[in-house]
């Protein structure tokens, strides 16, 4: 007779606990009512994305120039296609494109080293981007100079126009937000008052509202004859209205740090100036980041409202396209491409806020 | 706030009309610009719609353009404002369109407490009925107790009621907020027919699956006459609209087109061929323009007829019939006053 002085081998988990069998009974039927629950939502995805992909993919046209091509009974890409230059740079000259990708092209080159670790002269990057950048995209856009044919904004448009009035709109409201909070937060009256005021007033009306009256009623209250941009106009009433909000996302980053650290500073001997840019800006700021981007993405939405004042933006350009006698009957597709790319846009900037919060994390979790 | 928006533009409005005058102003600016600056629809099928290539189409387009071509011999001479329906007017008074050619309505109220004068009419249209061709009928009096699509919050309901009362019938309204969804439900079988502006029923058909199996039905039950505004106070700009208008609603009476007019003006000895085409008679001096005027919109644009059918006729998908917009010669209500 001999001793087992080994151990006996483990026998495996059996095979209803491991595996894809094991997940699906942990997950998908550990009772009941998940069981139930599992076969409900599995029906509804089966009875809707069914006819969603019949319709999108497998019966779908992708090629060809007219209406004459889809003939397939299910979406008409070749609309979106026949259409697609025209929905990235709206009414812009076709020979004139080359500035508006140059414009884009460089400033994704800029913005690549910001995002690499090794890089060390991030701030004068940055700099340049917000202060010099700007007037080159100008120049490229507009023209009328360096031998550049000119473009009236009135020719901007589709996706091009989009970008342009959420880039300005972010890059101008998060500094004036700043400057806001600072004052609604500053023990000098009149700044205070001053702050509270716009802050409370802009956010007061909505933004269809700011937009219809710098377009509708601006104009005649203007001297005859001045013509002030319609482009700049919106822009200008998109800031304005933006930094309201900016400002009291940042008032909720500095509310939430703790006296000691104001009191430290003061302790030290720093300025007003110094506290907030060296202590209280850089912590409160990394604090409300998800909320800085959720108002960047609830802008970059916005913009869309442009359309009722005659600027057409992405989804103006393709509502355009809907009158096409040529091109009638084709509204789903264009919507259903306007979502994709707003979509692509919005979770690329969510995706970029949740790096951010974790590179920028230092341990101290709230 | 809509209450409050519309007093204080009525307010501002009234402040611009009463201290501006443009009397004589609006040729002389659109000439020292080089272009002329339109205020067409943001998009509407057959009126004005940019193609794929970004170029604006239409016959309020081409009004325009005939426009453009009578006071610079250059029909190409235009920028195009698109305007929503809330900024038209406002565009208009504030002097950054020189002419609003946007599917509007002339109605009383607008024609006298805007500050607007209306130059004609470029398109007679009218709310009618369309019906699916299984249904057999073929007079909108023989839909006594049918369904009705209608797009909501539209005079469209306001003017269906009417007709009904009037007639002594009865109706069930369907109402849908978009137009889209007005058509998807037609298409489904909803309702018996659909009613909304002529020009508007004809571009609802092309989007049914099969729209041969549609029909408009013959009656116009309300009175829409679209047509281009000029600033009130510019007599010699109205003049100038309101003839380029009657110009071509001409050449079409006399037979000139764009296809014929070099050798009309060469050869016709029809005196209203040759007053029209500036060979004889008042020429161009009454309006302040080249003798060639009404030549140059002809040759660069059409005739009336030839507007017509390239952008809403049948040489487009839209295949609207004349109806009332054929000549008062040929059954219509187009009437020009002689140029001479």
């Amino acid at each position: 007779m001999s001793l087992h002085k080994e151990p006996h081998p483990d026998l495996p988990p059996p095979m209803t606990s491991v595996g894809v069998i094991g997940w699906l009974r942990k997950n998908l039927f550990s009772s009941a009512p998940n069981t139930v629950l599992t076969l409900i939502v599995a029906y509804l995805i089966y009875i809707s994305a069914v006819p969603l992909v019949q319709w999108a993919l497998i019966d779908a046209d992708w090629v060809g120039d007219s209406r004459d091509a889809c003939t397939g009974g299910g979406a008409c890409w070749v609309f979106v296609s026949v259409r697609f230059d025209q929905f990235m740079y709206g009414f812009y000259p076709e020979s004139e494109y080359w500035r508006v990708n140059l414009a884009f092209g460089l400033l994704v080159a800029l913005m690549v080293p910001l995002f690499l670790e090794r890089f060390q002269r991030k701030g004068w990057l940055s700099a340049f981007i917000l202060f010099i950048y700007p007037f080159i995209a100008y120049t490229l856009f507009y023209g009328g100079s360096l031998g550049l044919k000119e473009v009236e904004t009135s020719l901007w448009g589709g996706l091009m126009l989009t970008l342009v009035l959420s880039g300005v709109g972010i890059v101008a409201s998060l500094p004036i937000g700043i400057v806001l909070a600072l004052g609604r937060r500053s023990s000098m009256p009149i700044v205070k008052a001053a702050s509270v005021v716009f802050i409370e007033f802009w956010r007061g009306v909505p933004l269809i509202t700011v937009l219809f009256m710098a377009s509708v009623m601006l104009p005649l209250f203007l001297p005859e004859g001045t013509h002030f941009d319609k482009l700049l106009r919106a822009m200008i009433g998109i800031v304005l209205f933006q930094s309201a909000y900016m400002a009291e996302v940042v008032r909720g980053g500095l509310q939430a740090i703790p006296k000691g650290q104001y009191e430290a500073a003061n302790a030290l001997g720093l300025s007003y100036w110094k506290t907030m840019g060296l202590i209280i800006l850089p912590q409160a700021l990394k604090l409300v980041i998800p909320g800085i981007v959720n108002t960047f993405i609830a802008l970059f939405k916005d913009t869309t409202l442009v359309l009722i004042i005659g600027l057409f933006d992405l989804l103006a350009m393709i509502q355009t396209a809907f009158t096409d006698p040529k091109w009638l009957g084709f509204s789903i597709e264009g919507y259903v491409f306007a979502a994709l790319v707003f979509w692509v846009f919005c979770f690329g900037m969510s995706r970029y806020s949740q790096s951010l919060e974790r590179k920028l994390h230092t341990g101290h979790a709230r | 706030m809509k209450k409050f928006l519309a007093t204080t533009s009525a307010i501002a409005i009234c402040a611009v009309i009463s201290t501006t005058a443009f009397a004589g102003a609006t040729l002389e600016s659109v000439k020292k610009k080089g272009f002329l600056q339109c205020g067409v629809s943001t998009g509407l099928p057959g009126f004005s719609s940019a193609d794929d290539k970004g170029k604006w189409t239409g016959l309020d387009v081409d009004t325009c353009r005939a426009v453009a071509a009578a006071v610079f011999g250059d029909a190409g001479k235009v920028k195009y404002s698109p305007l929503t329906a809330k900024e038209r007017f406002t565009a208009l008074q504030s002097g950054e369109v020189d002419l609003l050619v946007r599917n509007t309505t002339w109605t009383l109220t607008r024609d006298s407490s805007l500050g607007l004068n209306f130059a004609g009419v470029n398109y007679y249209d009218g709310q009618g009925f369309l019906v699916t061709k299984d249904l057999g009928v073929k007079s909108a009096l023989e839909l006594d107790g049918a369904s009705f699509c209608i797009q909501a919050g539209t005079t469209t309901e306001l003017n269906l009621a009417d007709y009904f009362r009037a007639n002594k019938m009865t109706y069930t309204p369907i109402t849908f907020d978009k137009s889209d969804e007005t058509v998807k439900a037609f298409e489904a079988g909803r309702c018996d027919a659909l009613t909304s502006d002529q020009s508007q029923l004809y571009s609802l058909r092309i989007q049914l699956k099969d729209p041969s199996s549609a029909m408009v039905l013959p009656e116009v039950i309300s009175k829409e006459p679209l047509g281009p505004v000029v600033r009130q106070g510019d007599d010699e700009w109205l003049n100038i609209v309101k003839w380029v208008l009657f110009a071509a609603l001409n050449a079409e009476e006399y037979g000139v087109s764009s296809k014929n007019v070099d050798k009309m003006a060469a050869s016709s000895k029809d005196p209203n061929v040759r007053r029209l085409l500036g060979q004889e008679g008042i020429k161009g001096k009454g309006l302040g323009l080249s003798d060639t005027w009404a030549a140059n919109v002809v040759k660069q644009v059409g005739n009336y007829g030839e507007m017509f059918e390239r952008n809403v006729g049948q040489d487009s998908p839209l295949k609207i019939s004349r109806g009332l917009n054929a000549l008062w010669s040929k059954g219509g209500i187009q009437y020009a006053p002689p140029i001479r």
